[in-house]
């Protein structure tokens, strides 16, 4: 299986160059890494322990903590439904049956034809639009049968392709300021630690000496090209938290 | 019901409200303007009139916190964004909604207590909430808020948007560290106790929540007396409110501290508008799943601190579930304990075993096959987990996690406990279904 292709090296890089222990980066590297190949492969988690000086199994067992994390392959699609208290008392189980009937799988199931697993999940934080699910980690919420059936046809049919993105991606919005402002990444090699290590000094320089931003960090002054706008217009999200459990009517005279 | 002004959601519902833009149009970015040019201390004598208690759960003073910090170099700052209280979505929503504030706020505290380096750690299962940070973090560096030189002044810091990958305990803030480094998130022995004095990489770091951070910059542009002002006691200002459950208008509600009673919360119609269906409200969830129970005998009491904490609950994170009359409760105590029991990290014993000894009995009590003598073993793993079953609750283990089991269990035996016989006299629950799921994910 595939280690980190040359543009999530990159991005492994930029990340380790941001914290005083390159550890740190271990499990936004380990994000990096499921994007890429939809779970944590053996080899990928090797090549990541090689970056940071752990040993795979240092990797391995960190990485089995976190819920976020998968060792096997999923479908391109992951279902999560809450059921727990708040999206409880809205029917979540109810809707976590037909789910189950919808797609043929129990929960921690693949449907065979490799587009969903579906996921008993806790709490997600978007209780005021109970019950809620995810997609790839984006929310939908006021989810009953027959919006979950409309939700799988628009899946299907690629219709929400732009908000979902494949395997729960992480961030589609990359640092484009700060100390990796200061990082040469173009001349590096996964082999290059030494190289790292310096980079490291450079980066955790306390405040006052250079500054932790680093030189060429964007100041009042210094806005070029390092300080982009956003790749991602994110508002074309309107399926998700935010504004729609902060929504006019939960706010006024409030 | 007052007419206090939104400190921390006021830009919510503009449009397009996580950009820099909207931010600038309504004076963002003035509180760090003129925090820097107050001095550090002064600053915290201001937060310390203000009383701001910290807003992740425990209530514990930020101006406190910050005073605790042992003197070393570097010091860092970890803004906690790990929100995963069952029930709780307020930080979601500001950091969703309006990033901006958060990373002023947390460049405010940086400046205060001298921080090397900020980091945001936000629960990985919000990756919107990532991205609108990220991007209104390369804003912020563009705009020069922070970074190099932070607006004119002679203060740098670099903030690092951190994502976290699905574990409730990361929350505590001592696993969020463990986490930050990397590692398990196993939350640390105590003593130290504080991570002011041993906490990332071993130096000396301040980490506070998102919702705590977000109010600085109100407070520095109008002060700590004015912050003071609102509120009652020790609970100053406004408190971010999730209401969720039975109720017909359920959200994130600003409102001013302890001046607004539960009644009002879960009835004014421009609140939560009163229980669905009109039905009768049975029990309600103060502050968090890990709270104990209250029932509607207690709706008169204001939501503050101690308030809440003189009726023997806790107003914790903030979120209230209020129940109605339908609702078993061996269910709902089921699904909280379930929870716990889930998300333990394993490493004390009373919380691991425990906690998976509470959820298979409460199951069979409500599939039917309970017996009598379990309500009396309930209580017993209860004692286990936190010895005396009292609030605040007594510890065996390394972190609250365990003793946020015992609350809904002992609440529920204490308020229902013909509820919980009836399951066994009658052999099946007199509720009508949710319908328990046949194939459940093993834990």
């Amino acid at each position: 299986m595939p280690r980190l292709n040359p543009d999530n090296l990159q991005r492994a890089h930029e990340l380790i160059a941001l914290y005083p222990e390159p550890r740190s980066a271990l499990i936004p590297i380990l994000h990096v890494l499921q994007e890429q190949d939809g779970y944590l492969t053996e080899d990928g988690m090797a090549h990541v322990g090689a970056l940071l000086g752990l040993a795979p199994v240092e990797v391995r067992g960190t990485a089995t903590f976190y819920d976020m994390f998968h060792f096997e392959p999923v479908g391109r699609y992951l279902v999560a439904v809450c059921t727990n208290i708040a999206c409880m008392l809205q029917g979540a189980y109810r809707l976590l049956e037909h789910a189950e009937e919808r797609l043929g799988v129990a929960p921690g199931g693949t449907t065979e034809d490799g587009m969903f697993t579906l996921e008993d999940a806790e709490c997600l934080a978007l209780c005021g639009n109970a019950p809620c699910l995810t997609v790839n980690w984006r929310f939908f919420g006021d989810v009953d049968p027959s919006r979950f059936d409309a939700l799988l046809d628009d899946l299907r049919q690629g219709r929400l392709d732009d908000e979902v993105p494949p395997h729960g991606t992480l961030s589609r919005v990359r640092r484009s300021v700060g100390l990796t402002a200061t990082v040469d990444t173009s001349a590096r090699s996964d082999a290059a630690r030494d190289g790292d290590r310096t980079q490291r000094a450079v980066s955790a320089a306390p405040s006052g000496s250079g500054g932790p931003a680093g030189p060429a960090a964007a100041g009042p002054a210094a806005a070029g090209p390092a300080a982009a706008p956003p790749a991602v217009d994110l508002s074309t999200h309107r399926t998700t938290a935010a504004t729609s459990v902060m929504d006019a009517a939960h706010m006024e005279g409030a | 019901m007052t007419d206090a002004p939104k400190i921390v959601t006021r830009r919510l519902l503009k449009d397009r409200s996580w950009t820099l833009d909207t931010y600038l149009a309504d004076g963002g970015y003035e509180g760090l303007r003129k925090a820097l040019t107050m001095t550090p201390q002064g600053i915290h004598d201001s937060v310390n009139t203000a009383n701001i208690l910290g807003r992740g759960g425990a209530g514990f003073e930020a101006g406190r916190k910050w005073g605790m910090l042992r003197q070393a170099s570097p010091v860092y700052l970890t803004i906690n964004g790990d929100e995963s209280e069952p029930a709780t979505f307020k930080d979601h929503a500001l950091i969703e909604g309006d990033p901006h504030q958060l990373i002023e706020g947390a460049v405010i505290c940086a400046y205060v207590i001298g921080a090397a380096q900020v980091f945001i750690y936000v629960r990985g299962e919000f990756p919107l909430a990532i991205e609108r940070l990220q991007a209104a973090l390369n804003e912020a560096y563009a705009y020069g808020a922070v970074g190099n030189r932070i607006l004119g002044s002679d203060f740098s810091v670099d903030v690092v948007v951190h994502p976290g990958a699905g574990a409730y305990i990361c929350g505590e803030e001592t696993a969020l560290l463990e986490s930050l480094e990397g590692k398990r998130g196993y939350p640390r022995i105590k003593p130290p106790f504080f991570p002011a004095v041993m906490g990332l990489y071993g130096a000396p770091t301040i980490v506070n929540n998102v919702e705590t951070v977000a109010n600085l910059p109100w407070v520095i542009l109008h002060g700590g007396d004015q912050y003071a002002g609102l509120g009652d006691g020790r609970s100053k200002g406004t408190k971010l409110l999730a209401l969720a459950g039975h109720v017909k208008r359920p959200g994130n509600y600003e409102l001013e501290w302890a001046k607004v009673t539960f009644r009002d919360l879960i009835f004014d119609p421009r609140l939560g508008g009163g229980i669905r269906d009109d039905n009768n409200l049975k029990v309600i969830i103060p502050g968090g799943a890990s709270s104990p129970w209250i029932g509607p005998e207690h709706l008169d009491v204001s939501l503050s601190n101690e308030a809440i904490a003189g009726i023997g609950s806790m107003a914790g994170s903030g979120s209230v579930i209020p129940m109605d009359h339908t609702t078993c409760m061996v269910r709902a105590a089921w699904r909280i304990v379930r929870f716990f029991h889930r998300e333990s990290c394993g490493q004390c014993t009373p919380c691991r075993e425990g906690g998976g000894w509470l959820e298979k009995v409460l199951e069979r009590i409500e599939a039917g096959r309970g017996r009598e003598a379990d309500l009396d073993l309930l209580m017993d793993i209860c004692d286990n987990i936190s010895p005396g079953v009292a609030w605040p609750p007594a510890q065996t283990t390394i972190c609250v996690l365990g003793p946020s089991m015992p609350p809904s269990v002992a609440a529920g035996l204490r308020m229902f406990r013909d509820e919980y016989l009836a399951h066994i006299r009658d052999g099946r629950c007199p509720f009508p279904p949710d319908r328990l799921p046949r194939r459940l994910a093993r834990v």
